[in-house]
C-alpha cells in the first residue's frame, strides 16, 4: 500500500491508488500504540518470570539445595543448623486446601447454576447471579476474618482440635471460589443452544433427564473450566488461608490439624528474611512453584476450552 | 399403520397480552401431510408448538381451546406432557443433534421409555436410520460424533431420532429451510415416505415445497386460520383473496 504512494506520479490524478495522508497517519498511530501496549505486557510477564526464576533457582545453584530435597523434604527449618528446606508440607497444604475447596464448591456452584438457568431462568439470572457475583468482590481479609470468628469456633466445638487447620482453610476457600465456579457455570449453561433441550423434551424426556443426560454432558468442559479457574484462585489465595490454617510447617495427620500452604509461608516469612540469604531464596523457590502451578492451571483451562469448541 | 389424527378446536395462544393464535379449529388426518403456510409472524409456528405443548417450556404463554388425540384433550391438566411428547415428535428448522454419537442420538429416546436391551436398541437404531435413508451413509461410523455429519444428514438424523420413540404424529418446523437443494430434496422424499405411517404436520415458507409434499394446506394470517383444504385446491383455486395474494407472491 505504501509503495503505491511512493511510486505515484504527482501529476496524474489517481483517486483510488493514493491513500490519503490522514489515513496513513491514523493507521500508524493505531498500530504503534497497540503494539506498544502488547510489548509492555510481554516485557512485564517475561520480567516477572525471569525475576522469580532467577531468585528461585539460586536456592539450587548458589545455596546448593537439591531440587529433590526441596520438593520431597518434610522438614522446613531455614534458620536452623544445618538449614533444612523441605517444602513438601507446603506443597501438600496448597494442593489439599484447593482440592478440598474445589470438591466442596464445584457441586454447590454447578447446582446453583443449574437452578438459575434451567429451573428459574428469569429471576435466577436477574437477581441471584448478581448476588453471587457480589461474593467475588468481598476482600479476602474479610473472608479470613469471618472464617476466624465463625468457622474456626464452629469446627472447634464439633471436632477435636483447635479449629484452625486444613478443614477451616478449605471451607473459607470454598466460599471464596464459589462465585467463580457459579458464574462460569451459569454462563456456560445459558449459552447452551436451546434446540438441544427442546430436542430432548420433544422425545419425551423429563426435565431432570434432559439436565443430566443432555445439558450437563454437553457443557461439561466449560463447567470443568470454571472448577479449574476456581482451584487456581484457591491455590494463589494467601491472606484468608493464612488467617485460619494455623501455619504449622508440617503435614497434618487430620483435617483439623494446623498446616501451611505455599502462599501462607511466603507472606508470613518474606518480611523477616534478608535479600539474598538462603532463607529468602528458598521463599522465592516456593514462589516459583506457585508460578509453575499457575501455568499448569492455565494450560488445563486452554485444553478444556479447545475440547469445548469441538 | 397408525390411525391417529389430531383434532384442534378453538385453539388460542397468548404471549402475555398478545394473542398469537386466534381461535383456530383444524383437523389433521392420519397418513397425510398437512402444510401450514403464511407470512412470518402469522402464528403458524406457535400453533405447531402448541400441538405437543412445547410452548410450556417458555414462560408467559397461555393456551386455551382443545386439541384431541385418541380421545384425550392435550390441554387437559391431567395429561402427562412426557407421554404426550412421546406420541407427537418434533423436528426443528435447525438440525439439533445431541453432542453424542449417531447411535446414542437415536437410542436416547427409547432408553428413556424403558428399552435397555442392547440388541433391541441396535435394532431400533438400524431401523430408524434405514427409514430416514441414512443407514448406508452412517452404518460404518455409528459411534462417531453426530456433529461430524453434514447439515442435511444431521436433519435426517433428527427425523430418525424422532421416530425412534414410535410417535403417531410428527411436527416439522421448516425442516429444510436451512439446507441446500439436494438435502432439501432428500428430506422431502423422506416426508413422502414417512406419511405412509404417520400424520405429518409441516410449517414451511417454501410454497413449492408445500405444493410438492403436502396433501392438505392451511393458510394462516395474523394469527387466524384463513383457509384450509386440499393442497391442489388451495394452490389452484383458493376461496379467499388473501390466500391467493400470498401464494402468488403479492404480499408476505
Amino acid at each position: 500500500m505504501d509503495q503505491w504512494a511512493v511510486k505515484q506520479d504527482g501529476n496524474k490524478p489517481n483517486l483510488i491508488r493514493k491513500p490519503s495522508k490522514q489515513h496513513i497517519r491514523e493507521e500508524w498511530v493505531g498500530r504503534v500504540y497497540t503494539a506498544l501496549c502488547i510489548l509492555f505486557l510481554i516485557v512485564t510477564i517475561i520480567a516477572i518470570v525471569y525475576f522469580v526464576a532467577s531468585r528461585g533457582l539460586s536456592t539450587f545453584i548458589k545455596n546448593g539445595v537439591s531440587i529433590g530435597d526441596l520438593l520431597t523434604g518434610l522438614k522446613w527449618a531455614p534458620e536452623g543448623e544445618p538449614a533444612l528446606f523441605g517444602a513438601l508440607p507446603f506443597i501438600f497444604g496448597s494442593f489439599s486446601t484447593s482440592l478440598l475447596a474445589a470438591l466442596i464448591a464445584a457441586p454447590l456452584g454447578c447446582c446453583a447454576a443449574i437452578f438459575m438457568t434451567q429451573i428459574m431462568p428469569g429471576a435466577g439470572r436477574r437477581y441471584m447471579q448478581p448476588v453471587i457475583e457480589l461474593l467475588a468482590g468481598i476482600p479476602s481479609v474479610v473472608y479470613g476474618f469471618v472464617g476466624l470468628s465463625v468457622i474456626v469456633p464452629m469446627l472447634r466445638n464439633i471436632f477435636p482440635g483447635q479449629g484452625i487447620g486444613l478443614a477451616a482453610g478449605a471451607l473459607v476457600l470454598s466460599v471464596m471460589i464459589l462465585p467463580t465456579i457459579t458464574t462460569i457455570a451459569t454462563d456456560a449453561l445459558a449459552a447452551l443452544p436451546s434446540g438441544l433441550k427442546e430436542g430432548s423434551f420433544a422425545l419425551g424426556a423429563t426435565r431432570w433427564q434432559t439436565i443430566y443426560r443432555i445439558v450437563l454432558p454437553t457443557t461439561l468442559p466449560a463447567l470443568l473450566t470454571g472448577v479449574v479457574l476456581g482451584m487456581s484462585r484457591a491455590f494463589g489465595e494467601a491472606l484468608a488461608v493464612q488467617m485460619v490454617i494455623g501455619n504449622a510447617p508440617h503435614i497434618p495427620r487430620s483435617l483439623f490439624e494446623s498446616t501451611s500452604t505455599l502462599t501462607s509461608v511466603i507472606t508470613l516469612s518474606m518480611g523477616n528474611t534478608i535479600t539474598g540469604s538462603a532463607h529468602n531464596n528458598a521463599l522465592w523457590s516456593l514462589a516459583l512453584i506457585l508460578l509453575a502451578m499457575t501455568f499448569i492451571f492455565v494450560f488445563i483451562v486452554r485444553f478444556l476450552e479447545r475440547r469445548n469448541k469441538r | 399403520m397408525q390411525n391417529t389424527g389430531l383434532s384442534v378446536k378453538n385453539l388460542s395462544v397468548f404471549y402475555g397480552e398478545k394473542e398469537a393464535v386466534k381461535s383456530v379449529s383444524l383437523e389433521f388426518s392420519p397418513r397425510q401431510v398437512t402444510a401450514l403456510i403464511g407470512p412470518s409472524g402469522c402464528g403458524k409456528s406457535t400453533f405447531l408448538r402448541s400441538l405437543n405443548r412445547m410452548n410450556d417450556t417458555i414462560g408467559g404463554v397461555k393456551t386455551t381451546g382443545e386439541i384431541w388425540i385418541d380421545g384425550h384433550n392435550i390441554n387437559d391438566s391431567g395429561v402427562d406432557v412426557v407421554l404426550l411428547r412421546q406420541q407427537i415428535g418434533m423436528v426443528w428448522q435447525r438440525p439439533n443433534p445431541f453432542h453424542k454419537s449417531i447411535y446414542e442420538n437415536i437410542a436416547f429416546g427409547p432408553r428413556y421409555h424403558g428399552i435397555r436391551s442392547k440388541r433391541e436398541l441396535d435394532g431400533i437404531v438400524e431401523d430408524c436410520l434405514r427409514r430416514a435413508a441414512l443407514w448406508e451413509e452412517t452404518k460404518d461410523r455409528l459411534h462417531k460424533s453426530a456433529l461430524a455429519l453434514s447439515g442435511g444428514q444431521q436433519q435426517r438424523l433428527c427425523i430418525a431420532r424422532s421416530i425412534a420413540v414410535k410417535p403417531k404424529i410428527i411436527l416439522m418446523d421448516e425442516p429444510a429451510s436451512a439446507l441446500d437443494p439436494v438435502s432439501t430434496a432428500k428430506i422431502e422424499e423422506l416426508i413422502s415416505e414417512l406419511k405412509k405411517e404417520y400424520c405429518i404436520i409441516i410449517v414451511t415458507h417454501n410454497m413449492h415445497q408445500a405444493a410438492r409434499v403436502s396433501d392438505r394446506t392451511a393458510f394462516f394470517y395474523m394469527g387466524k386460520l384463513i383457509e384450509t383444504g386440499e393442497t391442489d385446491q388451495i394452490f389452484t383455486n383458493p376461496v379467499e383473496k388473501s390466500t391467493d395474494d400470498y401464494i402468488s407472491g403479492r404480499f408476505g
